[in-house]
């Protein structure tokens, strides 16, 4: 029998092998597929076990957390969440998240691997890094002017230190609060219902996930291609443009709003905004010409990111000649996102150079020790410094006498350009009010900021719609802010 | 009777008459260890989920320690040769059980199962104690044989007349208690096989028509045993408790095995399971589903209904990796259904990692591996059969759980000893160790002198 009963030990032995074996299959060789299954919670429920890092604006968090106790623990929540929501975006426990919340989540989650002490720390120690800040380049108070000047009419701002990139105010109206969709609870599904069922999509970033036509703003690319490219030599010298003026190989006339167009000089076509002067410049300086100074301000450019992707502001590549002298004054197919024509403003500004507009001044980790700071480097250069020197005239040039009164501050250098863009069908749709601008304190150098601001306004009648009107405060405003708070 | 049989034929004056060492103090020394093992393990859970050690680890651990200290007494008092490594494995797996329960009743505040576990526990080690003092020789077990047979299948049929729970006729439910009968079963079910087959076993070997290559047996010696079998399997899959079933039909296999030797039993036996396993999987939704389940683990998650358990419970296990989460730092409440039963160990496999794991499959294999030891030392026949019978008993269901959790086998509901959440559960396993100890203390007491065996019965 003790022959039977050893081969029967070695029986139980044939078990516990294959026992330990299959454990070394599921729990080693085949973890990580396990680990990663989308059905496995463990993912979701790790990265809610901890406070998520918060987002700063001027140093103060603009985002919290809440201990629901729940198998989700941490829920984000949001202090003033409708004038931030479209820096932060949202970070939903169901949803996911979007805007700052998803390009540096990494950081504000804890996984990213710059947080941890050690290369692979995480891994060995299977601990998790408190989740890192974000400071963002806003300017409150800029912000809250932006905000508050849309005072909830659909519209968006945008605003640049032109010198640096630095953005210094976001804001898409109508908004809303972030927070509303953070949980899981019924409210939150009724909540993200509601917000994506709005024929306002308050939910849509304006500032840099829509793009309008830009209309008459779009003149000052123009008259830098037409400056750069030698067409124009002096600014005061008359054009030979008549008024209204007919589209080359075409019927149509293209009209003023503005009087005093005809045979106007670049300078009084930027002051007075002729359409005709515009468009005839856009015609001689060529497709070529208007497409690569398009592009050097940023048009065509997929690839922007800050470091959420800015949609694609249009300049067409391929038109004829009517087609392009339509182009050139900021229709046709011409598209622009707000912050596309904040960098025109900003261009202008700096010199000629366009710095990369970014909203992250710098990462840290949960202590506050800088992970990552975002330099500031330039995009392009969108023009000769000559070109923008003499832009620059130009734009203050219709701020003191032209369109753009309404952004006039005291004491403060403000260049400014306004915008009116027809769209819809047979163009009855709500005009779009534009204004682009920039301004410099009298002790500074160097334009300290630059906005651009675009308000559909469904009350006001359409005729008196212009940027002048309903715009150029708003960008007042926002300039005022941040050369006040600059200056403290 | 190989080496057993010669050592038998010495005649007793060759027994140097030295002192056999009893090792008891090796036994109190582990039995504190485990005591403490578990006691941190308890604070662990505490730390780890409320950030402080549970106001009552003291009462808990003296709970524990003074179980153990009087089921150790009781050793030193009646089985003083008894394997010194039992009664610690039985403690610490029984405490680690305890922790495990403990931890996964902070999941689920509205359902305590610890408390009732510990009473349930104590229950079992008050059994131990009594089974070691009044069980002075296990040959007497014999006499009960057929008492045995009786008494299982009676347990066996009673939860047919109780309603199913979750799909299995297994429970008896009095008041606010529930048994699961079967689990008394196996222990009886053991002592029966081995009385019969060690009564019958030459007849069983030698007998009989030889078909191809194949000796069988008599039918006169066959057919009680068969008929015995049948009833049991037949029970079983009317109460659709398929691991209770592979578990009496492998405790059958091996037992048969080892007293008759003849591999023709296992070749018998194989295609009887594999015909089995096939009807029953064919016919009875309830099995057909788990092979399903053990298949495709995931195809619920494909279907968009989620993962199901076995798939929660590879999660779990795949969580725990080389080190695991730590003890209260899983998930494997997700689990669900049966989490602290069937599925407890997917919480240990999370929580302690696969070096934990195997730890406890280690505790597991000595336990095995010292009836076995117990078994090959004895002389009688009964002796042997019985200690290889209940230590199979648990490497089989061990296997068949472990091996169910972690997708090896199809997944049957049952409970891993000790560990489990289960109050007839914990009480049978504590009769197991008790059995072993007394078995163990038979073999090592055979070694004594004549006149100092007298006096130690």
């Amino acid at each position: 029998m003790t022959r039977y009963i050893r081969r029967a030990s070695v029986f139980c032995l044939v078990l516990l092998v294959a026992l330990l074996v299959n454990s070394a299959r599921v729990m080693i060789f085949e973890a990580d597929s396990l680990d990663d299954n989308p059905a496995n919670r463990r993912n979701t429920i790790a990265r809610y076990t901890q406070p998520r890092g918060n987002i700063l604006v001027d140093g103060k968090a603009v985002t919290g957390s809440r201990d629901t106790d729940e198998q989700l623990r941490y829920e984000r929540t949001y202090r003033e969440g409708p004038l931030y929501a479209p820096v932060t975006g949202y970070a939903s426990q169901v949803y996911g998240t979007s805007l700052l919340e998803n390009a540096e989540d990494d950081i504000l989650s804890g996984t990213d691997p710059m947080l941890a002490p050690l290369p692979l720390f995480n891994d060995l120690t299977r601990s998790q890094q408190p989740g890192g800040r974000v400071a963002t380049t806003i300017n409150a108070a800029a912000q809250k002017a932006a905000y508050s000047g849309l005072a909830g009419r659909r519209g968006a701002v945008a605003a640049l230190d032109p010198a640096t990139g630095k953005i210094l105010a976001l804001v898409s109206s109508p908004s809303y609060d972030p927070g509303a969709i953070a949980g899981t609870d019924s409210a939150t599904m009724s909540a993200w219902k509601k917000l994506n069922r709005a024929p306002s999509q308050p939910m849509l970033n304006r500032a840099i996930r829509q793009t309008y036509p830009p209309g008459s703003t779009f003149k000052i690319v123009t008259a830098a291609a037409a400056l750069d490219s030698g067409l124009v030599t002096d600014v005061h010298e008359p054009t030979e443009t008549p008024s209204p003026w007919r589209l080359p190989d075409t019927s149509t006339l293209l009209r003023n709003e503005a009087r005093g167009c005809e045979d106007a000089s670049l300078a009084d076509a930027i002051r007075v905004s002729c359409n005709t002067v515009m468009a005839k410049l856009g015609v001689q300086v060529g497709l070529k010409g208007m497409v690569s100074t398009a592009r050097r301000f940023g048009f065509d450019d997929a690839g922007v990111r800050i470091p959420s992707g800015v949609s694609r502001s249009n300049f067409d590549t391929d038109m004829d000649r009517s087609q392009l002298a339509l182009s050139s004054i900021g229709q046709f197919n011409t598209t622009a996102t707000p912050l596309q024509m904040a960098m025109v403003s900003a261009a202008v500004a700096n010199g000629g150079v366009l710095m990369a507009p970014h909203l992250v001044e710098r990462t840290t980790d949960g202590h506050g020790n800088t992970v990552a700071q975002t330099g500031s480097k330039a995009y392009r250069q969108a023009m000769n410094p000559a070109t923008a020197v003499q832009l620059q005239e130009l734009m203050q040039d219709a701020v003191e006498n032209g369109t753009g009164t309404n952004a006039q501050i005291p004491d403060v250098a403000v260049g400014g350009k306004t915008g009116t863009a027809q769209h819809g069908v047979g163009n009855k749709g709500t005009p779009y009010a534009w204004f682009i601008s920039w301004a410099r304190s009298p002790e500074a150098g160097i334009a300290e900021v630059a906005v651009a601001v675009v308000v559909e306004d469904a009350s006001a009648n359409r005729t008196d719609i212009s940027g002048g009107g309903s715009a150029a405060p708003i960008a007042r405003d926002v300039m005022e802010a941040a050369l006040n708070s600059a200056a403290r | 009777m190989g080496p057993a049989g010669t050592r038998a034929g010495v005649s007793p004056p060759a027994v140097p008459a030295v002192r056999l060492p009893r090792r008891r103090g090796t036994e109190l020394v582990l039995i504190v260890l485990a005591v403490l093992l578990s006691v941190y393990g308890y604070c662990a859970v505490g730390i780890a989920k409320n950030g402080s050690v549970p106001p009552d680890a003291a009462g808990y651990g003296a709970g524990l320690g003074v179980l153990a200290l009087v089921a150790h007494g009781a050793i030193r008092l009646r089985a003083p040769y008894a394997d010194p490594l039992l009664l610690p494995i039985g403690v610490l797996l029984n405490g680690l059980g305890l922790v495990l329960i403990y931890r996964l009743d902070l999941e689920t505040p509205h359902d305590r199962a610890a408390p009732a576990q510990l009473i349930w526990s104590t229950l079992g080690v008050a059994l131990f104690i009594a089974v070691v003092v009044l069980v002075r020789d296990h040959r007497v077990l014999q006499r009960y044989a057929y008492l045995s047979a009786v008494a299982a299948l009676l347990l066996m049929v009673l939860p047919i007349f109780f309603p199913a729970v979750n799909g299995a006729r297994i429970w008896l439910r009095i008041g606010g208690f529930s048994i699961q009968p079967g689990e008394f079963a196996k222990v009886l079910l053991a002592i029966f096989f081995a009385s019969y087959l060690a009564a019958n076993r030459n007849a069983l070997s030698y007998t009989g028509k030889k078909i191809w290559r194949f000796q069988l047996p008599t039918m006169r010696v066959f057919a009680p045993i068969l008929v015995f079998w049948l009833i049991s399997v037949g029970v079983l899959a009317l109460e659709r408790d398929l691991g209770t079933s592979l578990l009496f039909f492998g405790l059958f296999i091996v037992m048969l095995y080892v007293a008759t030797g003849r591999g023709s039993w296992i070749a018998i036996g194989l295609l009887l399971a594999a015909g089995g396993a096939v009807f029953v999987g064919a016919l009875e939704p309830h099995v057909n589903s788990r092979v399903q389940d053990w298949l495709h683990p995931f195809a619920s998650i494909d279907a968009g209904e989620g993962p199901g358990q076995l798939a929660q419970s590879l999660f779990a296990f795949a969580a725990g990796g080389m080190l695991g989460e730590g003890l209260g730092a899983g998930h494997s409440i997700l689990i669900g259904f049966a989490v602290k039963s069937d599925f407890i160990l997917a919480t240990a496999g999370e929580e302690l990692g696969l070096v934990g794991l195997t730890a406890i499959f280690v505790l597991y294999a000595l336990l095995v591996e010292r009836g076995y030891r117990a078994g090959l030392a004895l002389r009688d026949p009964f002796g042997r059969l019985l200690a290889i019978g209940i230590a199979s008993i648990v490497a089989l269901q061990v296997f068949v759980i472990a091996g169910g959790v972690m997708g090896l086998i199809p997944l049957t509901g049952m409970a891993m000893p000790f560990l489990a959440q289960g109050g007839s559960s914990v009480v049978t396993n504590w009769i197991i160790v008790a059995l072993l100890v007394r078995i163990s203390d038979s073999a090592r007491a055979q070694l004594l002198p004549d006149d100092a065996l007298e006096a130690h019965r």
